[in-house]
């Protein structure tokens, strides 16, 4: 049996400037996997290719030994994207209904659904005022809910906590937790240490390339570092070194 | 469901967007109206320089509706000069001489004719001549000829812009990527487009139509129904091109830049202006959505048709929309493989 995600010698370039190289990545089931890197390093890439959105040049991608990009899979995927991509002249409740009616939730349930999401980013108080009024870290808990509504069993966060209150970055956390707990596969990026901290697994992604993986203890006793941005550091001077003697 | 959805989100918007509804609604009628001041004025009526003519003469010019200005030969050419004439009529031994102001074309021929009528006035032995019309009326004019092409022009115009600057917002705030990230179908996004903005356009099309017609005035021959569905076949092509060339434009600006080089040009070869004796100017005006809408109308609104007699143009139209959404269906690629 196979990982919930398995991914092999993935390789991606936007007109010819190479974007991911050779990535094996497998992700089982359940798992809080963080995807650490820097801007630019290639994390948002490797989310499109997961999400269907993106077919790689190079490699294949399973999801539930289904290789993508699959319709079946992406009704199944929840996605949180780097922008609030929102409709700003709605309100809540309107964006929150139409995203309900793409992902063909039946009517009679959408109420519910729609009222569950609001109260998991506490915004159930502020559902009908249009976009334009929120602040930004209320649209991305705007984000977080609309990728919440047809209960996806993966979730696919892309840097989700920028620009929001250490409070609720903190819910936000916890309420993470508990979609884990009922067995969703949360996938996350981040180029906060402290926050891949708190993931199960990790990938360091540089240059295109997956420098380490495992999960952050592992990682930094492989390093002998004390923190994760040392070992960060250690992997990727290593990887750099590596890289300059082909 | 996922088209209605989409539809039902576009309605929405455009609602809480009250200027873009001005603009698609309102603005047509004010270009109307102004067109309309512009073009259908009265017949000009000249004012005429004379010395030394004849008094039968001077009484059939002034019959004729012209302004007298009696003076001699200097005076004359100073009232010319100052346009305060648009021409001077002398008589000397007998014989004739006209002199134009001529900057001006139309005081120019309406010169002539007061001058040719009076003449015939005068001389009761030139034949007669008997006028029919197979189309229109003699009262026909510039406003009639045009007006029929510019409410085509008009609703092309306006839901290019609307419809592309949409569908751009579209990708330009994310939310296209992130439709693409659902099972959304790529079709489904062009045609709950076409549905969503295709409520407007009706109404957008019978406003613009009604106004012309019954307010403005606008000569009628054809069938109201029949020059609604040609206009809402043009902005159907006009959606479906505006909203595919808004791939290819990074913002608002951009879409805008397609005004001079896809929207202007169709007015000059869509028939407001005679290009059939230059073959090749004609042949541009072949591969242009409006002239087709155009001639439609004309045919509609001047020669008093049925829509069967226009069906070549019509499946013209259609086809022009057709290639534009598979078009737009595949442009969609670049946001989604598959």
């Amino acid at each position: 049996m196979s990982a919930f995600i398995e991914m092999n010698n993935i390789a991606h370039s936007y007109n010819k400037e190479s974007v991911l190289k050779d990535i094996d990545l497998s992700i089982p089931e359940g798992q809080l996997f963080g995807l650490l890197g820097p801007s630019g390093s290639g994390k948002t890439t490797l989310v499109k290719i997961m999400i269907g959105l993106l077919t790689p040049i190079n490699g294949t991608i399973h999801i539930e030994n289904q290789q993508m990009p699959s319709f079946k899979q992406m009704q199944k995927i929840g996605y949180m994207a780097q922008s609030d991509a929102l409709y700003s002249e709605l309100t809540a409740r309107e964006n929150l209904h139409f995203f309900a009616s793409i992902y063909k939730i039946p009517k009679k349930q959408q109420k519910e659904r729609v009222a569950e999401a609001a109260k998991i980013v506490d915004l159930q108080d502020h559902l009908d005022k249009t976009l334009e009024k929120y602040s930004g870290g209320m649209k991305r808990r705007m984000s977080l809910a609309v990728s919440l509504l047809h209960q996806p069993n993966l979730l696919i966060l892309d840097e989700p906590t920028v620009g929001i209150d250490p409070v609720l970055r903190a819910s936000i956390w916890e309420e993470l937790r508990n979609m884990q707990k009922q067995g969703t596969t949360i996938i996350i990026t981040t180029h906060v240490m402290d926050e891949a901290e708190k993931c199960d697994n990790l990938a360091l992604l540089r240059n295109g390339y997956v420098i380490a993986q495992g999960s952050p203890q592992q990682l930094k006793s492989k390093s002998n570092t004390e923190t994760l941005e040392e070992a960060f550091l250690q992997f990727g001077g290593a990887a750099h070194a590596h890289s300059s003697n082909r | 469901m996922r088209i209605q959805a989409i539809v039902k989100r576009i309605i929405h918007q455009f609602l809480r967007d009250k200027r873009s509804i001005a603009l698609m609604m309102v603005a047509p009628l004010l270009v109307m109206t102004l067109l309309w001041l512009v073009l259908d004025m009265d017949q000009y009526e000249p004012t005429i320089a004379i010395t030394d003519v004849p008094v039968q003469m001077q009484s059939a010019l002034e019959q004729q509706d012209a302004t007298i200005l009696e003076a001699n030969e200097h005076k004359a050419e100073t009232v010319l000069q100052n346009e305060n004439a648009d021409a001077h009529l002398s008589f000397e031994k007998n014989q004739a001489q006209l002199t134009m102001e001529g900057s001006n074309p139309s005081a120019t021929s309406a010169v002539q004719r007061v001058i040719s009528n009076a003449v015939k006035q005068i001389n009761p032995n030139a034949p007669e001549l008997e006028i029919n019309f197979l189309h229109g009326t003699s009262d026909l004019n510039l406003f009639d000829q045009t007006g029929s092409v510019l409410i085509g022009f008009f609703v092309f115009f306006f839901v290019f812009i609307i419809g592309g600057v949409s569908f751009l917002r579209e990708r330009t705030q994310g939310t296209l990527e992130r439709l693409l990230a659902t099972p959304l179908k790529r079709w489904e996004i062009v045609i709950g487009y076409l549905l969503g903005f295709g409520i407007f356009i009706i109404i957008q099309s019978i406003i613009v139509t009604a106004f012309s017609i019954y307010v403005l005035g606008i000569y009628m021959a054809g069938s109201f129904i029949a020059v609604l569905f040609i206009a809402f076949l043009l902005a159907i092509t006009a959606l479906s091109l505006g909203t595919l060339l808004s791939a290819y434009a990074k913002n608002e600006f951009q879409m805008m830049q397609f005004i001079p080089i896809i929207i202007i040009p169709q007015v000059f070869f869509s028939g407001i202006f005679p290009t059939e004796s230059v073959e090749w100017i004609n042949a541009i005006g072949k591969i242009m959505p409006l002239t087709y809408g155009a001639d439609a109308l004309k045919e509609i609104m001047i020669k008093g048709q049925e829509l069967a007699a226009v069906t070549g143009d019509i499946s013209v139209l259609v086809g022009f929309s057709t290639v534009f959404i598979i078009l737009n269906i595949f442009a969609l690629k670049r946001h989604r493989t598959v």
